[in-house]
């Protein structure tokens, strides 16, 4: 790990400023940007400690019915807040189908929105990486590709996103609160995260010296407590990255789907609403028949990005799959492997 | 430049000076406090041996920064014990085969504790295994684990679960 100066700012203000010279990062709990500094991926000359600033450790419920969540809020502790999930449990099913216990308990909201890409690539310094390093190339094309996009790539970087909390947030139109040296302003989620075209170095809007201060969930996405899941297909079936995943969220009518809401991850450099998707969802009966057109239009675009054509077919199963979920009502408890394909579907014949 | 942090460890407050901000919880046990027992596995936040409680939760110090985590009160494996008394996890683990090696047994049983103070498996083994699942286990003593972890849960009245760290 290169050498660091090592800041402590007291206030948001003071955070703001330290963090607008030149090569200065954030450190939330750490928990991807010290492993990206141990293998050199990443090397700040300057680490800006935001986990002392006070007030950012909250879930406060809005007078308009929405939530707030500071920045600093631990991941676990979001995911087993009882009053949260249970008007947001697709969101609380996605965080707890990411990462271990261990790292839960530390990683932070916002640290989880800025997380980087887990493509191999990008981590092996003697890779060619245009995130990376930009212009050098990308040693991901034409090799090993199982996890990398199928939307929304460039010629550039074929990574995607890692995140599952993310997926579950811009199904349900989280926005996003920063801070910076031109003051406050929201986002939402869905334009948080850029896609790579010709500069996969950055991957967000932010502003450099910007720091997320927290995430608000509004008062429509509660609407779907009763229908709404997360659903991850993974190489093992616990701790692992998504190879696809979606989030998927109904309200239903006497059998008719009154509104949707469907993101894929594991697919682009971003976490991917489906708004085709769900326009064809809109006023549809839910059944398996609707689930799979509404999964073709999800992936009309979708394109292999490598050896990965796999990935467009298990997209649309997963999303076909999440919504069956989602229509067939969520679980009163927290299921024991939480987006676990392995799981039978009350009612349904799964594989059918 | 130096740094000066404090922390409270299995019950001892002590002032530590850093010379360099770079040093992990893990090795700041390890290397410079001689509490060894907690083990340097993959350095890299995926395998578990390293995990501590850090204010009562159960974390990796691979990827935590001793520096940031001044004022913060920890507790290692070599805390457990009390009065020449194994702690009831530890105990669990030998009734159980829960090792065989023993080297991801430290970091096993801190993070067999969190689980059980986090209240959220209950006596339901595919529970356990999920939360279990940051603590590889080379040797693949899995199901003695499992058998340890449900076992020791039992032997803590809920009332004293909270406590167990």
């Amino acid at each position: 790990m290169k050498r660091f100066d090592y800041v402590r700012p007291a206030t948001i203000d003071e955070a703001v400023s330290a963090a607008a010279v030149p090569g200065a990062a954030y450190l939330a709990a750490g928990t991807n940007l010290l492993d990206l500094m141990k293998g050199g991926v990443t090397q700040p000359k300057r680490l800006v400690d935001i986990t002392h600033l006070p007030g950012l450790d909250r879930v406060e419920d809005l007078p308009d019915g929405g939530v707030r969540i500071g920045a600093l809020v631990r991941n676990a502790d979001l995911a087993h807040d009882r009053n949260f999930a249970r008007r947001f449990p697709a969101v609380a099913e996605a965080l707890l189908s990411g990462a271990s216990a261990q790292l839960r308990n530390a990683a932070t909201v916002g640290g989880n929105l800025l997380q980087r890409t887990r493509c191999v690539y990008f981590y092996d310094a003697a890779s060619a990486c245009n995130k990376r390093s930009p212009g050098s190339g990308c040693d991901a094309r034409g090799g090993d590709t199982r996890l990398h996009a199928i939307l929304g790539w460039s010629e550039s970087c074929i990574a995607t996103h890692p995140s599952d909390f993310c997926v579950a947030l811009a199904a349900l139109d989280a926005l996003v609160e920063v801070e910076g040296k031109a003051g406050w302003r929201e986002i939402p989620l869905e334009t948080f995260h850029r896609l790579p075209g010709d500069t996969p170095e950055r991957e967000s809007v932010l502003e450099p010296g910007e720091m997320i201060v927290a995430v608000r969930l509004p008062a429509a996405a509660a609407r779907f407590a009763a229908h709404a899941r997360y659903l991850k297909v993974r190489d093992r079936t616990s701790y692992a990255f998504a190879i696809v995943a979606a989030a998927a969220a109904l309200r239903i009518d006497t059998g008719v789907i009154a509104d949707a809401r469907l993101a894929l991850g594991g697919v682009a450099m971003k976490p991917w609403r489906a708004r085709e998707a769900e326009r064809v969802l809109m006023g549809a009966r839910a059944e398996k028949a609707q689930f799979r057109r509404a999964a073709e239009a999800a992936l009309a675009e979708a394109k292999p990005a490598g050896d990965n054509a796999f990935k467009i077919e298990l997209a649309r199963r997963v999303v076909a799959r999440a919504l069956m979920l989602a229509a067939a009502g969520t679980p009163e408890r927290m299921p024991a492997l939480p987006a676990s394909p392995f799981l039978a579907i009350s009612g349904v014949l799964t594989h059918a | 430049m130096g740094f000066s942090i404090t922390l409270t460890i299995n019950g001892v407050t002590r002032t530590i000076a850093l010379d360099d901000p770079r040093v992990t919880l893990l090795d700041l046990l390890r290397e410079r406090l001689d509490l060894t027992g907690t083990k340097k596995g993959c350095d890299r936040g995926q395998c578990g041996a390293c995990t501590v409680f850090v204010d009562g939760r159960r974390i990796n110090s691979c990827l935590a920064l001793a520096i940031s985590h001044d004022g913060a009160d920890v507790l290692t494996i070599e805390g457990l014990a009390q009065g020449g008394g194994l702690h009831p996890v530890q105990e669990a683990f030998i009734a159980h085969d829960g090792l065989q090696c023993g080297f991801c047994t430290p970091g096993q049983i801190m993070s067999a504790i969190g689980l059980i103070q986090e209240g959220q498996a209950g006596a339901d083994p595919e529970r356990v295994r999920e939360s279990m699942s940051g603590n590889l286990c080379r040797c693949g003593a899995y199901q003695g684990i499992t058998e340890a972890v449900l076992a020791a849960q039992r032997t803590l009245d809920p009332a004293s679960r909270k406590e167990v760290a």
